[in-house]
C-alpha cells in the first residue's frame, strides 16, 4: 500500500530535500553575494576566508569550467558576478566548508571592494533612462484613436502594484552528489528539474545525460522555483564537482528573503472611455515592469500581463503596451498569476474611476462588459466555451448578492464608525504556456508483474495535488485502486526535457500523457485478456472495471492481478512512455496574434470587507465565489487550490508589503517584518463549481492553480468602496497593497 | 548535560545549552518532522510540545523548537511530531487529511503540534480557542479554510469539558490522540535525578528566551547560560498593589483570574500579541528588559503606573517604570542587576483601555500601541495616565498629556486638547511599521478610541471628528 503524500505530511514523515539523511563527508557551501546595488568589482580578497578553520574551498567565476551563464530566457544571468555587481545580493562567490555554519562565518571574511555605480530600484525611473529587458510590445484590436470620439466618459490614471514574497516555506535547497565518470546527481528543490539539468551541464561543460536532477517533492513553490531555483543548485553542483564531494547549498529565511525575487511590482498608465450606458468602447493602457536586474521570465510574464489586460471583458478598441524596465533589485520572477494579476489590476482601477465618473456602482460597468461567446480576445483568439455571464449569474443567485447588497447599505446607514462593502471580481485566465513549445510533457508508466503500478512523468508536485491527480488519472484509466498506483520523483534519468511545472498546466499536460501511456499498456492487456477468454473474444470487446476484466459488459473470472500476470508471462509490454502536445496552440509574435491558450478558466468572486473607521484596520470578511473548474479530478483539491489562491491574492492586496531602502536594501526581510495572511485574517470563503465541461482539457477537467488569485484583487476595491462610504471625498488612488497605513490616511485624508 | 526525555527515549546531550532544540531535533537526532522555517518564532512550523512537572502535575505546552534553548528542557518531556505517530493516523492527524487542511505539507507538523497542546490545555471545546491555539502556524497553501473545517470537525467530535485536567493525558490516549506511552512519562520524569547546574554570576539570564533567540542564537550558544526558574504562582494581590513576579508569563497574566477582573478584555487584548507558544513562553520580565519601543507589555505598565522591583547582590530597589527606559533598547538596569517584580496599585485600574494597531491585526509588531488608565469620579478625572509605543525611542510614558488630564471634566473638548498635546510629545520616525505622518494620525485616533470605549454615554464620535 502506497501512501498518499497527504497522509505522509500528517505523520512529519514526508521527506523534503532538507530533510534526507546526510551523507558521510557531506560539504555545505554558502555563497559571499554583492551588498551593494551596482557597481564594478575591483578586488575579492580570499585570503582570510581560505585560513578559517573547515574551510575546504571557495570558488569564483574562475573555477567554472563552462559557461558562466544560468539564464534561460535571456543568456544575461551569471552564477557568479565577475566584473559587474547588478543588484544587492548577487552571488559573487561560493564558499564550501564542513559545517553550514563555518560557510557563513568564512562568507562574512570574504573581502570585495567595489567602485559603485548608479543604481535605479523603480521601473518609471528605469524607462525615463531607457533601461529596458527588451523593446516594448503593443497588443491592439480595433482603433483605440477613433473611438474616444464616441465615448461619453473618459478617465485616465495611474496604477501600481508592489511586489510580492513567495514566502513558499521550504527555502531554496539542492544537494549535488558527484558519482563515477564526472556524472552528477543533484536533488533539488526545483519546478524546473530539465532546466536545472541543462543550466547544470552548461555551467560545467558536459553533457546532459551526465546530470541527474531529483525532486520528490517542494514545501511550496508558487513560482519562485521555477527559474531561481536553478543557480543555488547550479552552486551546490559547481562545488560538488570541484572538491569531488557532496554538497549541500540551503538558504535561511532572510537571505531567501533578500536574494531571490518576487512578483513584479508594476506601474501602469490608463485611459478609458465607456459610453453613457456604460459600455466600455476603447481602453488603453501601458505597463511598466519592474523586471530587476536581469531577464528572468520577465518577459514572458509581460507577455501574459499583454494576454490578460482585457480580463473578462470585451472591449471592442484596445491598445496595451508593456515594457519591461531594467533596476538594480534582485531579478522578479514567477509568482503564481504570472503578470496576470497585475494586468487584471490595472483594469479594475480604470473601471472603479469611470465608475465615479459615471455615478454608477463598479458592479454595473463589469456586468455590461463580460466577454460572450464568439468575441475576440484582444489577441485574435475566439472566445470559445465562455462561461463569464454564467458564473457571474450564479453568484449573485447562489450567494444572495441583491439581498447582502442592501444589508451592507443599511448598515451603513446605521453605523458611523464602521463600514461594510462588497466587490465583485470575475476572473478570465488562459491556460497552456504561452511558449508554445513548452506545451508538450512525458510519461512513462510501469505495471509490476505483480499488480502495482509506477507512474514518472515530469510534474513536480509542491503541494498543488498534482500526483494525486495523476494517480487519480492512472487508477480510472486501469480501472483500478488507486493504493495500487505510486507516483514516482521527477526524474530526469526517466524522463527528459521536461516543461516546468507551472502556468497551472502540471496535471492537464503530464496527466494527458500519463493518460496515453496507461491506454497503451491497457491496449496490451485486452489483446492478452482477448487469448485468455478464447473464442470469438476480441480486445475491443473487453474493459476493465474495478479490477475485473469484462467481456461485452460481463463480468469473467479474470482479475487484474491474473491478468498482468499472464501479459507478464506472455511476454507483452507493461511498460509504456507516451509525449503529449497540446493541439492547435500557436502565438506569431510579429503580429501579435494567434491561439495562444487551450482554453480559458472563468470564475467570479464577491468580496465583503469590514473597515473600522476609527483605527484604519480591518476584515475581509467574506469571499464567495463560482469558479469554473471543469469536471474536477479531485474536488477536494480543487476546492483546496481555490482557497488558498484566493487568500494569497488578498495577501498581496492588503497586508504583503515590501519595503527597500533607498540603497536597495530589503527592509521586510523577515516574517516579523513581512506579514502574510494568518488564521485570523483569512475571510471565510464558500466556492461553488460551475456544472460544466472542458473538451480541451484532461478528461474535461480545467487547471486551477492561478486563476483563483485573482479573486483577492476584489479585497482592494471592497476596501476603497468602504473608505468613500466615510470619506466620500476621497479621490481613490490604485496603489496596492491597500495596507492598514493607506486605510486610515484615506479615511483622514482632509484631516492632515 | 541536558537530560530529558524525547518522545519515548531518555536523552542526555552534552550540546550546548543555548542550542536551540530546533537543532538538536533535528540536525542531531534526526527527527524531521520538525521543520525549520522562520527561526524566529513567527510560522510555527518548529512547534513541539514541552511537558514539565509542575504542582499540579505534568504540563504540556507547545512551543516553538526554533526558541528554545537546550538547557530549557532539562528534566522535562520533548515531544516531537515523531513523538504522536502511532500505526495509523492518529484522530487530528486524520481531521486534517479529510478536511484539505494538507496541502505542501510544510507547516502540517507544527499544526498537529499545536492543536494536540489545545487537547491538552483547553478546558473546552470551544473553537475560537482552537484557532488561537494554532493561530502562530504559518500556511501559505491553504488559505486556512481545511484548517479550520478540521478545527469544527475536531471540537464536535472530542468534548473537552468531560474532560478534567487531572484525567486529560489519560483521556487523550483513550481517544488515540496521544499515543500510550504518555502514561509513563510523569513516572519517567520522577525517576530522573534532579537537574543541577551551579550558575556563575556573570552569566547571560535567560527567561523565555523568545527574543533573546531570535536576535543572537549563534552567540548564546557560546555564552553560560542562566536559566531562571519558571514562575508558577505569578500574579498576586497584596494590600492595594498586585505583584507580577518577573518570571510570569504572558499568557499566566492572560489567564489570571486577578488580571480578567482589572481588566476584562485582557484575554483578547493579548491573543493579539503574540501566539500561544510564545504567550507560553515570553515572560513579562523580558518584555519590560527588552526595551522594545513598541514592547507591548511596557506600554500596557506604563499606563498603570507600575513600578519594578529589581535586586542585585548588593539588595534591592524600586525604579518607576517610566523611568526605566533611557534610550533607544537602553534601561536602568545595570550590570548584575535583574528585573524582580512589577507593581502597581489597583485603584489605578478602575478604567483602563489598551489598543495595538499592526499591519497584520494579529502577532505582527504594532505600528502603534497605546494604553490609557482613569480614575474618575462625577465626570471628572481624578488621575490618568497615557503611554504609547512606536513613537518615540522608548515605549513613551506621555507626561504631559497625562498630567493635562488630571481633574479635567470628561468632555469631547478635554479630549481633542489631550490629542494635541500628546502631538507634541511624540517623535515617531518612518520605517517598515508606518510613516511618521501615519503613526501620528493613529495616536490620535487611538487616544480617541481609548476615550470612546471608556466613556460610551458621554464621549461621542462626532464631536471629536471635526475636519
Amino acid at each position: 500500500m502506497y501512501a498518499s503524500d497527504i497522509d505522509l505530511h500528517a505523520q512529519g514523515a514526508a521527506i523534503f530535500t532538507d530533510d534526507m539523511a546526510e551523507p558521510a563527508g557531506l560539504l555545505h557551501a554558502w555563497p559571499v553575494v554583492s551588498n551593494i546595488a551596482h557597481g564594478l568589482i575591483e578586488r575579492i580578497d580570499l585570503q582570510e576566508a581560505l585560513g578559517y578553520p573547515g574551510v575546504v574551498s571557495i570558488l569564483l567565476a574562475r573555477d567554472i569550467p563552462g559557461s558562466n551563464n544560468i539564464g534561460n530566457a535571456a543568456p544575461d544571468e551569471v552564477l557568479l558576478a565577475e566584473k559587474e555587481v547588478v543588484y544587492r545580493g548577487q552571488p559573487i562567490a561560493v564558499v564550501v566548508a564542513e559545517s553550514a555554519a563555518i560557510t557563513r562565518q568564512a562568507a562574512g571574511l570574504v573581502r570585495v571592494s567595489y567602485s559603485e555605480l548608479p543604481a535605479v530600484f523603480d521601473a518609471r525611473t528605469a524607462h525615463a533612462q531607457g533601461l529596458h529587458i527588451a523593446p516594448p510590445r503593443i497588443f491592439s484590436l480595433g482603433d483605440v484613436d477613433q473611438a474616444w470620439q464616441a465615448c461619453d466618459a473618459i478617465v485616465e490614471g495611474a496604477a501600481a502594484s508592489g511586489a510580492q514574497e513567495h514566502v513558499y516555506l521550504e527555502t531554496q535547497v539542492a544537494v549535488a552528489y558527484p558519482l563515477e565518470s564526472d556524472c552528477l546527481k543533484v536533488v533539488s528543490a526545483t519546478q524546473s528539474p530539465s532546466m536545472v539539468q541543462r543550466v547544470i551541464a552548461r555551467v560545467l561543460d558536459c553533457a546532459m545525460h551526465q546530470v541527474e536532477v531529483d525532486v520528490v517533492r517542494l514545501g511550496g513553490g508558487f513560482g519562485g522555483k521555477e527559474e531561481q531555483a536553478t543557480g543555488w543548485a547550479a552552486m551546490a553542483a559547481l562545488a560538488a564537482s570541484r572538491v569531488n564531494k557532496p554538497v549541500k547549498i540551503r538558504l535561511n529565511r532572510g537571505d531567501d528573503m533578500r536574494w531571490t525575487g518576487k512578483r513584479h511590482p508594476y506601474d501602469a498608465d490608463f485611459k478609458i472611455g465607456l459610453d453613457k450606458t456604460g459600455k466600455i468602447l476603447a481602453y488603453e493602457v501601458c505597463f511598466y515592469q519592474n523586471a530587476g536586474a536581469v531577464a528572468d521570465l520577465s518577459l514572458a510574464i509581460l507577455e501574459r500581463t499583454l494576454f490578460h489586460a482585457g480580463n473578462s471583458y470585451f472591449i471592442p478598441n484596445v491598445r496595451a503596451t508593456a515594457v519591461s524596465c531594467r533596476t538594480n533589485l534582485p531579478p522578479n520572477t514567477a509568482f503564481r498569476g504570472f503578470g496576470g494579476p497585475q494586468a487584471l489590476f490595472v483594469l479594475e482601477a480604470a473601471i472603479f474611476k469611470a465608475a465615479a465618473a459615471l455615478n454608477v456602482d463598479p458592479a454595473s460597468i463589469q456586468q455590461k462588459n463580460l466577454l460572450q461567446e464568439g468575441q475576440q480576445f484582444p489577441y485574435g483568439m475566439q472566445v470559445e466555451n465562455c462561461r463569464a455571464q454564467r458564473c457571474w449569474r450564479q453568484l449573485h443567485e447562489s450567494f444572495g448578492l441583491p439581498q447582502r447588497q442592501r444589508t451592507i447599505e443599511n448598515f451603513n446607514a446605521s453605523h458611523s464608525l464602521e463600514k461594510k462593502a462588497l466587490a465583485l471580481m470575475p476572473i478570465c485566465f488562459g491556460i497552456s504556456f504561452t511558449a508554445t513549445f513548452l506545451n508538450q510533457a512525458d510519461a512513462l508508466v510501469h505495471v509490476y508483474a505483480d499488480g502495482s503500478v509506477s507512474v514518472s512523468c515530469g510534474a513536480v508536485e509542491m503541494g498543488q495535488g498534482v500526483k494525486e491527480k495523476i494517480r487519480n488519472v492512472a487508477a480510472r484509466t486501469f480501472s483500478i485502486d488507486k493504493v495500487r498506483v505510486k507516483i514516482e520523483s521527477t526524474n530526469t534519468a526517466r524522463i527528459a526535457n521536461m516543461s516546468p511545472t507551472a502556468a497551472s498546466c502540471g496535471a492537464d499536460l503530464n496527466g494527458q500523457a500519463t493518460l496515453l501511456a496507461c491506454r497503451q499498456i491497457l491496449q496490451q492487456l485486452r489483446t492478452v485478456a482477448a487469448g485468455l477468454l478464447g473464442g470469438d473474444a476480441e480486445p475491443e470487446q473487453i474493459s476493465i472495471q474495478q479490477e475485473q476484466i469484462y467481456l461485452n459488459g460481463q463480468p469473467t473470472a479474470i482479475s487484474w492481478n491474473k491478468l498482468v500476470s499472464e501479459a507478464y508471462l506472455s511476454r507483452s509490454a507493461l511498460s509504456a512512455n507516451a509525449h503529449y502536445a497540446t493541439p492547435e496552440v500557436f502565438f506569431d509574435r510579429s503580429e501579435e496574434q494567434g491561439r495562444p491558450f487551450a482554453y480559458h478558466v472563468y470564475g467570479c468572486a464577491a468580496v465583503e470587507v469590514s473597515v473600522d473607521c476609527l483605527r484604519g484596520t480591518y476584515r475581509v470578511t467574506s469571499v464567495s465565489i463560482v469558479h469554473d473548474g471543469g469536471r474536477s479530478l479531485a474536488p477536494a483539491i480543487d476546492r483546496g487550490q481555490v482557497e488558498g489562491a484566493v487568500v494569497q491574492g488578498l495577501g498581496w492586496m492588503t497586508m504583503e508589503e515590501i519595503l527597500y531602502d533607498g540603497q536597495g536594501q530589503l527592509l521586510t526581510d523577515s516574517l516579523t517584518t513581512y506579514k502574510i495572511p494568518d488564521i485570523y485574517s483569512a475571510p471565510e470563503i464558500a466556492v461553488e463549481f460551475l456544472d460544466s465541461d472542458n473538451p480541451a482539457g484532461l478528461m474535461h477537467s480545467k487547471a486551477v492553480g492561478e486563476p483563483p488569485l485573482m479573486y483577492g484583487i476584489g479585497g482592494y476595491f471592497a476596501l476603497a468602496k468602504a473608505i468613500q462610504a466615510f470619506n466620500p471625498g476621497w479621490q481613490a488612488e490604485a496603489i496596492a497593497p491597500m495596507t492598514p497605513e493607506k486605510v486610515l490616511l484615506a479615511l483622514y485624508e482632509c484631516d492632515c | 548535560m541536558s537530560r530529558f526525555l524525547l518522545n519515548q527515549r531518555l536523552v542526555e546531550e552534552q550540546l550546548p545549552a543555548g542550542m536551540v532544540m530546533l537543532d538538536v531535533i533535528r540536525r542531531h537526532r534526526g527527527l524531521t518532522g520538525t521543520k525549520d522555517v522562520c527561526r524566529e518564532g513567527d510560522c510555527g512550523a518548529c512547534q513541539v510540545l514541552l511537558g514539565k512537572r509542575l504542582a499540579g502535575g505534568l504540563r504540556y505546552q507547545a512551543v516553538n523548537a526554533c526558541l528554545l534553548p537546550l538547557g530549557a528542557v532539562a528534566d522535562g518531556h520533548v515531544v516531537t511530531i515523531e513523538g504522536l505517530n502511532g500505526e495509523r493516523l492518529n484522530p487530528i492527524q486524520q481531521a486534517l487529511v479529510d478536511n484539505g487542511a494538507i496541502q505542501c505539507g510544510y507547516c502540517t507538523p507544527g499544526l498537529v503540534m499545536a492543536l494536540t497542546g489545545f487537547f491538552l490545555n483547553s478546558l473546552i471545546s470551544d473553537e475560537h480557542a482552537a484557532v488561537d491555539a494554532v493561530a502562530g502556524n504559518l500556511c501559505r497553501c491553504t488559505g486556512y479554510a481545511g484548517i479550520k473545517r478540521a478545527i469544527k470537525q475536531l471540537c464536535q467530535q472530542f468534548d473537552l469539558a468531560g474532560s478534567s485536567m487531572e484525567r486529560r493525558i489519560e483521556d487523550l490516549v483513550h481517544w488515540q490522540i496521544l499515543p500510550a506511552y504518555f502514561l509513563t512519562v510523569n513516572e519517567m520524569l520522577a525517576a530522573l535525578p534532579p537537574h543541577q547546574e551551579k550558575a556563575s554570576p556573570d552569566v547571560v539570564f535567560v527567561a523565555g528566551g523568545t527574543d533573546l533567540f531570535v536576535q543572537k542564537p549563534a552567540w548564546l550558544q557560546a555564552q553560560p547560560l542562566n536559566f531562571l526558574p519558571a514562575s508558577e504562582g505569578g500574579i498576586r494581590h497584596e494590600g492595594s498593589e498586585c505583584v507580577i513576579e518577573a518570571a510570569a508569563t504572558i499568557e499566566q497574566l492572560r489567564t489570571s483570574p486577578l488580571f480578567q477582573q482589572w481588566f476584562p478584555s485582557v484575554a483578547q487584548d493579548f491573543e493579539l500579541i503574540c501566539s500561544a507558544p510564545v504567550r507560553a513562553r515570553a515572560t513579562v520580565g523580558g518584555n519590560l528588559v527588552n526595551a522594545s519601543p513598541i514592547g507591548d507589555l511596557a506600554v500596557f505598565f506604563l499606563a498603570l503606573d507600575a513600578r519594578l522591583v529589581i535586586a542585585s547582590a548588593t539588595g534591592r530597589r524600586t525604579v518607576a517604570l517610566k523611568d526605566f527606559f533611557h534610550g533607544y533598547k537602553k534601561t536602568d538596569l545595570q550590570a548584575g542587576e535583574q528585573v524582580l517584580e512589577i507593581r502597581f496599585d489597583t485603584a489605578v485600574a478602575q478604567s483602563f483601555s489598551y489598543e495595538k494597531v499592526s499591519k497584520r491585526t494579529h502577532l505582527d509588531i504594532a505600528s502603534v500601541n497605546s494604553a490609557m488608565s482613569i480614575e474618575h469620579a462625577g465626570g471628572r478625572i481624578i488621575k490618568a495616565h497615557l503611554a504609547a509605543g512606536g513613537v518615540a525611542p522608548v515605549p513613551l510614558y506621555l507626561a504631559n498629556t497625562s498630567a493635562y488630564l488630571q481633574g479635567k471634566a470628561i468632555t469631547a473638548a478635554t479630549v481633542l486638547e489631550a490629542v494635541d498635546i500628546a502631538q507634541g510629545e511624540i517623535a515617531p520616525i518612518s520605517d517598515s511599521r508606518g510613516s511618521a505622518g501615519y503613526k501620528r494620525l493613529l495616536l490620535r485616533q487611538l487616544i480617541f478610541a481609548h476615550f470612546l470605549k471608556l466613556f460610551p454615554d458621554t464621549i461621542y464620535w462626532k464631536p471629536l471628528h471635526v475636519r
